[in-house]
């Protein structure tokens, strides 16, 4: 096992050279659901890349687009209602929107795989452990049943459950949900993907066990070197995980940064009112009562309705007129640091 | 002024919870016989004065809705008492309950669900003062009114239906029907963790700023534990159907002193990315309330577990002024606060 990961290891790096220095490329983006009340701009124009081993956080909130984004990128999404309406999703140079459904198909499982938010709904609860992480191994890497059996304890073992050889014959009700997501994290690693896409692998799950997967997923992570999209909600496992964080809002990419320069140099109004509100925990121990939160008013637009202009504006405290009326575009504003915003240089000022 | 209340024992508690329990059978067979309880709730006291907010955290199946809710006489406790205003609550009958409910009301963690979705906002908010309030039809949609305005609505949402508001908007709609009977006490069963962070500030603001004005007191039970040091004044910890640390907010996420409240802290990610968190990682799962450990319920996942923890369970007892912990490391018996715990 840790043989076959060493050897992943040195093919992600080689691969590397083989296209620029990106494993992932997601460019223009545009996934709509069209419905009988109308068109809903689900993810509008998103563009963002993945380097070969990176780990690369995708956050908003509800409605923001973020697991349509990674829908669209495993080949997942319901059509209709959905449908990609333009852009590229290039893996390691190759556009996967253009490749039939069987290639498809060779793709998923193998080069990039998944971790779903609720691993009791994602497990299918009539076959064992066993038989569903050996069915990646079956299909793409031609192992017998027997071999995938094995194959499966030993995966286990990778994600630290106790007494694999026993829990690979059980089905997934027998599991509590932290094991249910090891289970999980054991089937998205089995082909050894160069990309993993974790959609809020830990928001089902309690603190305590979280604490757990998160340490399981970096170590993993420094074994396998697979590159990780991490979509999530929290900023809490955002700032322990990423390298990298784009923020989405209301189907659009508003900011991406490392993560430092997000956290302490927010240029979007929007990332700095998600940073606002968060709660921090230890932050009111002086008087209670004397601290407002600080509250982002107002709620997301509804994607249905064509957006003028900045989606942001209506709740935004800089917006200004010709914000409600021309969309800002994504600039530059300092070195790796991206942000789609009018003011971002007087927040910036703001924020020292 | 409410700020920083830690001493709730000088005045006369508007709640008080003795000894609660709640049981659920395991029914089995043909004639449903009964093969075991889950410990639901094992025993927990507390007590709210007025204007005060007692948070309740702790992780799924720690007991903390089922104590929300059996004190809420909604599920009958097994056993102990709940008192509000001196008066014992959790015997009476549905008839007798009606009456108290005026006094303690309940808003519910998904904004989706609790509200019923073919009555108009004004029907919802306007129904216990219907069922409790002999108010003319005009006094009453006034005071809806009112209401909404209260908690950050327009008025004309009163014509409109539920699924026309979003999530943070609709749990404004549940505070404001628990407030229409001028509560003195509102359990709040995860009032937040349904919505999205920027929304979830706006209803925290909400709930401190109605707290401050019609001086009401709360139970918040939650599992969010930013949320809960932020809210409320006192904070009890649950681990299967105990309460393992009960103290004044600041101490409590100051200053954890039992090796649970210290792991759950070290657990929640920060959103700072300079701060590499200095984690304690809890091995394993909870054990099932089904068949909670021996001893100390803790001590399976325990990383300072003794020999003594195996087989005594360590009572709730105050340590320090305002301050309770049910472990044997900090039992003054010993003749120490225990083995000191690493930091």
């Amino acid at each position: 096992m840790v043989a076959t990961i060493e050897s992943a290891e040195e093919d992600a790096v080689g691969q590397q050279g083989h296209d620029e220095s990106a494993l992932l490329e997601v460019e223009g983006l545009s996934t709509y659901f069209f419905t009988r009340d109308g068109v809903v701009r689900a993810v509008d124009d998103v563009s963002f890349s993945v380097a070969a081993g990176e780990t690369v956080a995708v956050v908003g909130e509800s409605g923001c687009g973020k697991s349509v984004t990674s829908l669209s990128i495993m080949g997942l999404l319901q059509t209709p209602p959905a449908r990609i309406v333009s852009g590229h999703i290039k893996l390691q140079g190759r556009d996967l929107l253009t490749l039939p459904e069987s290639e498809m198909r060779k793709v998923r499982g193998n080069e990039i795989s998944m971790i779903f938010q609720e691993p009791m709904t994602s497990l299918n609860p009539v076959l064992t452990i066993g038989r569903q992480i050996g069915e990646t191994l079956v299909l793409h890497e031609g192992l017998s049943e027997k071999e995938a059996e094995s194959r499966a304890v030993e995966l286990l073992r990778l994600v630290n459950i106790p007494e694999a050889e026993r829990r690979v014959r059980e089905y997934p009700h027998q599991l509590s949900g932290g094991m249910r997501q090891r289970v999980m994290i054991a089937m998205a690693l089995a082909c050894q993907p160069k990309l993993l896409v974790a959609d809020e692998p830990t928001t089902a799950l309690d603190v305590t066990i979280q604490a757990q997967i998160l340490e399981l997923m970096s170590d993993l992570k420094q074994k396998t070197g697979s590159a990780i999209i991490f979509i999530t909600h929290d900023l809490g496992v955002v700032a322990e995980m990423a390298e990298r964080v784009v923020v989405m809002y209301a189907g659009k990419k508003v900011e991406e940064a490392p993560v430092v320069d997000l956290f302490e140099r927010p240029r979007h109004p929007y990332t700095a009112g998600l940073l606002d509100s968060v709660l921090k925990l230890g932050s009111s121990s002086g008087e209670r009562g004397k601290r407002r939160l600080n509250e982002i008013p107002g709620t997301v637009p509804s994607l249905k309705d064509e957006i003028v202009g900045c989606p942001f504006a209506p709740r935004c405290s800089y917006a200004t007129d010709y914000c409600r009326t021309d969309a800002p575009v994504l600039e530059e504003k300092a070195p790796e640091h991206f942000a789609a915003c009018f003011h971002s240089d007087q927040l910036a000022e703001q924020e020292n | 002024m409410t700020i920083g209340r830690i001493a709730p024992e000088t005045e006369t508690p508007l709640l008080e919870v003795e000894n609660l329990k709640k049981h659920f059978p395991i029914r089995k067979g043909l004639f449903s016989r009964v093969v075991g309880q889950v410990y639901a709730v094992d025993g927990i006291s507390f007590s709210v004065a007025p204007n005060e907010t007692l948070g309740i955290v702790g992780e799924s199946g720690c007991g903390k809705s089922t104590a929300g809710k059996a004190i809420l006489n909604l599920i009958k406790p097994t056993d102990g008492e709940v008192k509000l205003e001196g008066k014992r609550i959790d015997n009476l009958s549905g008839a007798k309950m009606r009456s108290v409910r005026k006094q303690l009301q309940v808003v519910f963690q998904d904004p989706y669900s609790s509200l019923n979705p073919r009555l108009r906002v004004g029907e919802i908010v306007g129904e216990p003062i219907l069922n409790f309030d002999s108010r003319n039809r005009h006094a009453r949609e006034e005071r809806v009114i009112e209401l909404l305005e209260r908690v950050g609505l327009p008025a004309d949402a009163a014509k409109k239906y539920p699924y026309e508001f979003s999530g943070g908007q609709r749990q404004r709609i549940g505070i404001a029907r628990a407030l229409a009977l001028d509560p003195k006490m509102i359990v709040c069963d995860e009032p937040v963790s349904a919505l999205d962070v920027s929304v979830q500030a706006q209803v925290v603001n909400l709930l401190m700023d109605l707290q401050q004005d019609l001086k009401l007191s709360y139970l918040f039970v939650a599992h969010d534990l930013a949320v809960v040091e932020h809210i409320s004044h006192r904070v009890a910890v649950m681990y299967l159907g105990k309460i393992v640390e009960l103290s004044d907010k600041h101490s409590l996420f100051s200053d954890p002193l039992h090796p649970y409240t210290e792991a759950l802290l070290s657990a929640v990610p920060q959103p700072s990315p300079r701060r590499k968190p200095d984690r304690i990682v809890l091995k394993g799962d909870v054990p099932s309330p089904i068949n909670p450990p021996k001893g100390c319920r803790f001590h399976t996942r325990c990383p300072y577990a003794f020999d003594r923890c195996y087989v005594e369970e360590p009572p709730l007892r105050e340590v320090e002024p305002g301050r309770q912990v049910a472990c044997h490391l900090h039992d003054d018996a010993e003749g120490t606060k225990g083995p000191s715990l690493p930091s």
